[in-house]
């Protein structure tokens, strides 16, 4: 029953990872970048959630207004941090994402202190008993989003003009280009969309726990890269599989009292497994290097 | 002619050299506080792990996120094996000079572990993995038998006559300096550069690109370590907590303001912003610490925009500070 339990939580916490995991996939795939700063977008969204309340109260207020500030900076990023440097070396790219997160996480705390924020209007506390087994009703709520949201998502790519026409930049930026498609619009939705399912896994966290601080993004953005990455980096479908793929181990690591302090050196060693046996994860497809 | 590159190439160790003995002979005669040995410690330290991060991010083109989590591995070895060895010994330098190369050999090991799989493939790979990697390092040793690391509490390192430490510590900083110099400018180093250049190019030439990056990681992760034993001399007691992510970002943003691909930048920068952290340490408390982070996130936007967007090229031409000379002269043949 206990693994059962830890299963399911599993999931909750895997549906949290795949939703960040596709933000990440999604701009590599399409910018070819690794956005270093979306896991502080995370973060800024859970502060965007605090103040809206303190300000109207209302949660559903909160996560809208959250997923609008998102959008709004995750363009605002890409429109000025990372837009000069295209065609530039990746290395450059990397270091200012780099620069940018610790820019986010240093500003929050400037604003609004070190010790942790509690937004505890946005916990969903309670749970539904089936038999033995106890499941919350964040759990339900999670696993339910994280179905929606990627079922929107995967219609929207494949049936949507502006979807496919992301799915052509990913492919060749400078084909989709001359084929009269706008990228710079592009990749600006693309970092639309990737900001605004940010703020949903900041809610999806701080509903199951209220505990907000600077680095609130930081752990679970490193982690959901490593799921984008075991998924498949570039491909959708393989982020969320990651991402579920993670949240399983995560939580049934958790549940061994014998391993549980090593739960983070778990994961990574996955990470360096598929690395070393199939380096373009488990759905990704093996590139081979033009000249 | 020949005098000239004869200073150009050696005139960093000379003006290291120099200044190490100029302290010797202060602390000699007791004209130093143990404030200065300190900073001049932590400056040797920075230097150390600038210059060796200098040659994974300026040389071989690819970012570690990780530094501090080697240098924690030598730290945290390096300090533990010199606290057994000190009694038994009864030697201090000796029990120094083995632990410093222990240290160096355990982060040296490190680096190959996670090299290998992540120096295989393109990308930016290195950067996750490392990144991962000094978060794992740091949990591994908080939860570590108390026994053994000292837990959340941190490890008691031996008391090395505090005096004559930051002389050792210049010594390995003209070490590093040498094999990294020596290196960069050998038949190998330009192999390096030209991964970082052009990889595919690299290949076609027959460049074992994959050997040789984990030769400059290894290396590079190898006096981490050192720098970390010299740390753990330094502080009497480390934590893990001292080898956090931030640390790394320090060390980048060193690397970054001097100028990557400049051996010599990272000295000077690693100086300067070591004597800055060492000063404001005392005066900026609380949450106003932040405002140095603040102040390193904004110098990596700006620096790298400037020195690498496509846009800005012209106008870089135009006010480089090396184009300078050639500017003057084209001057004076126009007019």
């Amino acid at each position: 029953m206990d693994f059962i339990t830890a299963l399911i939580n599993g999931l909750s916490s895997g549906g949290t990872y795949a939703m960040i995991a596709i933000g990440y996939t999604m701009v590599y795939g399409i910018a070819k970048m690794l956005n270093f700063a979306h896991g502080d977008v995370i973060m800024v969204g859970g502060y965007a959630m605090y103040v809206t309340l303190l300000a109207l109260g209302h949660p559903l207020i909160a996560v809208l207004a959250a997923v609008i500030f998102c959008i709004i900076l995750g363009v605002t990023i890409e429109r000025f941090a990372y837009r000069p440097l295209r065609g530039a070396s990746p290395l450059a790219v990397l270091i200012t994402a780099i620069g940018v997160s610790y820019l986010l996480q240093s500003l929050a705390q400037i604003i609004f202190g070190s010790s942790p924020k509690m937004p505890l209007q946005l916990q969903i506390s309670g749970a539904v008993k089936l038999g033995a087994l106890s499941v919350d009703y964040s759990t339900i709520l999670t696993i339910t989003v994280t179905v929606v949201v990627m079922a929107i998502l995967s219609l929207f790519v494949k049936y949507s003009k502006t979807g496919r026409a992301m799915v052509a930049v990913s492919e060749d930026r400078d084909a989709a280009l001359l084929m009269g498609i706008n990228t710079n619009a592009i990749i600006t939705i693309t970092f639309a969309i990737g900001s605004a399912l940010a703020a949903i896994a900041g809610y999806m966290m701080l509903c199951k726990a209220p505990s907000l601080s600077n680095t609130l993004g930081a752990m679970p953005g490193i982690k959901a890269f490593t799921a984008a990455v075991i998924g498949g980096i570039g491909s959708i479908p393989g982020a969320m599989l990651g991402g579920l793929l993670l949240g399983i181990v995560e939580s049934i690591s958790y549940s061994i009292p014998a391993i549980a302090p090593y739960t983070d050196a778990v994961e990574f060693s996955i990470l360096i497994i598929v690395l070393l046996v199939k380096p373009s994860g488990i759905l990704g497809k093996a590139r081979r290097e033009k000249v | 002619m020949k005098t000239k590159s004869f200073l150009k190439n050696y005139l960093n160790y000379a003006i290291i050299a120099l200044v190490a003995i100029i302290f010797t002979v202060l602390s000699l005669t007791g004209g130093t506080s143990p404030k200065e040995i300190y900073l001049l410690e932590k400056i040797a330290i920075s230097i150390i792990l600038a210059v060796s991060l200098s040659m994974v991010v300026g040389f071989l083109g690819e970012l570690s996120l990780g530094h501090a989590g080697f240098m924690c591995v030598g730290a945290y070895l390096g300090g533990k094996l010199a606290s057994i060895l000190e009694p038994i010994i009864g030697n201090g330098i000796l029990a120094l000079i083995i632990s410093v190369l222990a240290g160096g050999i355990a982060a040296a090991i490190f680096g190959i572990i996670i090299g290998l799989p992540a120096l295989r493939l393109r990308g930016d790979y290195l950067a996750i993995v490392t990144l991962a990697f000094g978060e794992i390092i740091r949990s591994v040793v908080m939860n570590a038998p108390e026994k053994l690391f000292g837990g959340t509490l941190g490890l008691e390192t031996p008391r090395f006559d505090k005096k004559y430490l930051f002389i050792i510590a210049f010594a390995l900083v003209l070490i590093c300096l040498a094999v990294t110099q020596n290196l960069m400018r050998s038949k190998h180093g330009r192999a390096i550069t030209s991964i970082r250049d052009n990889e595919i190019a690299a290949r076609a030439t027959g460049i074992n690109v994959t050997k040789y990056k984990l030769f400059v990681f290894t290396i590079s992760s190898f006096f981490a370590g050192i720098a970390g034993v010299l740390y753990s001399y330094s502080n009497y007691r480390i934590q893990s907590a001292n080898f956090d992510y931030n640390y790394s970002i320090e060390i980048l943003v060193m690397v970054v303001l001097g100028g990557i691909g400049s051996i010599n930048g990272s000295i000077i920068a690693a100086t300067l912003i070591t004597f800055l952290n060492v000063n404001l340490q005392t005066k900026l408390t609380g949450d106003l610490a932040v405002l140095q982070n603040l102040f390193y996130a904004a110098i990596l936007i700006v620096i790298v925009i400037y020195k690498n967007a496509p846009a800005l090229k012209t106008f870089r031409e135009k006010y480089s500070l090396a184009n300078l000379k050639k500017r003057r002269k084209e001057k004076d043949q126009n007019g």
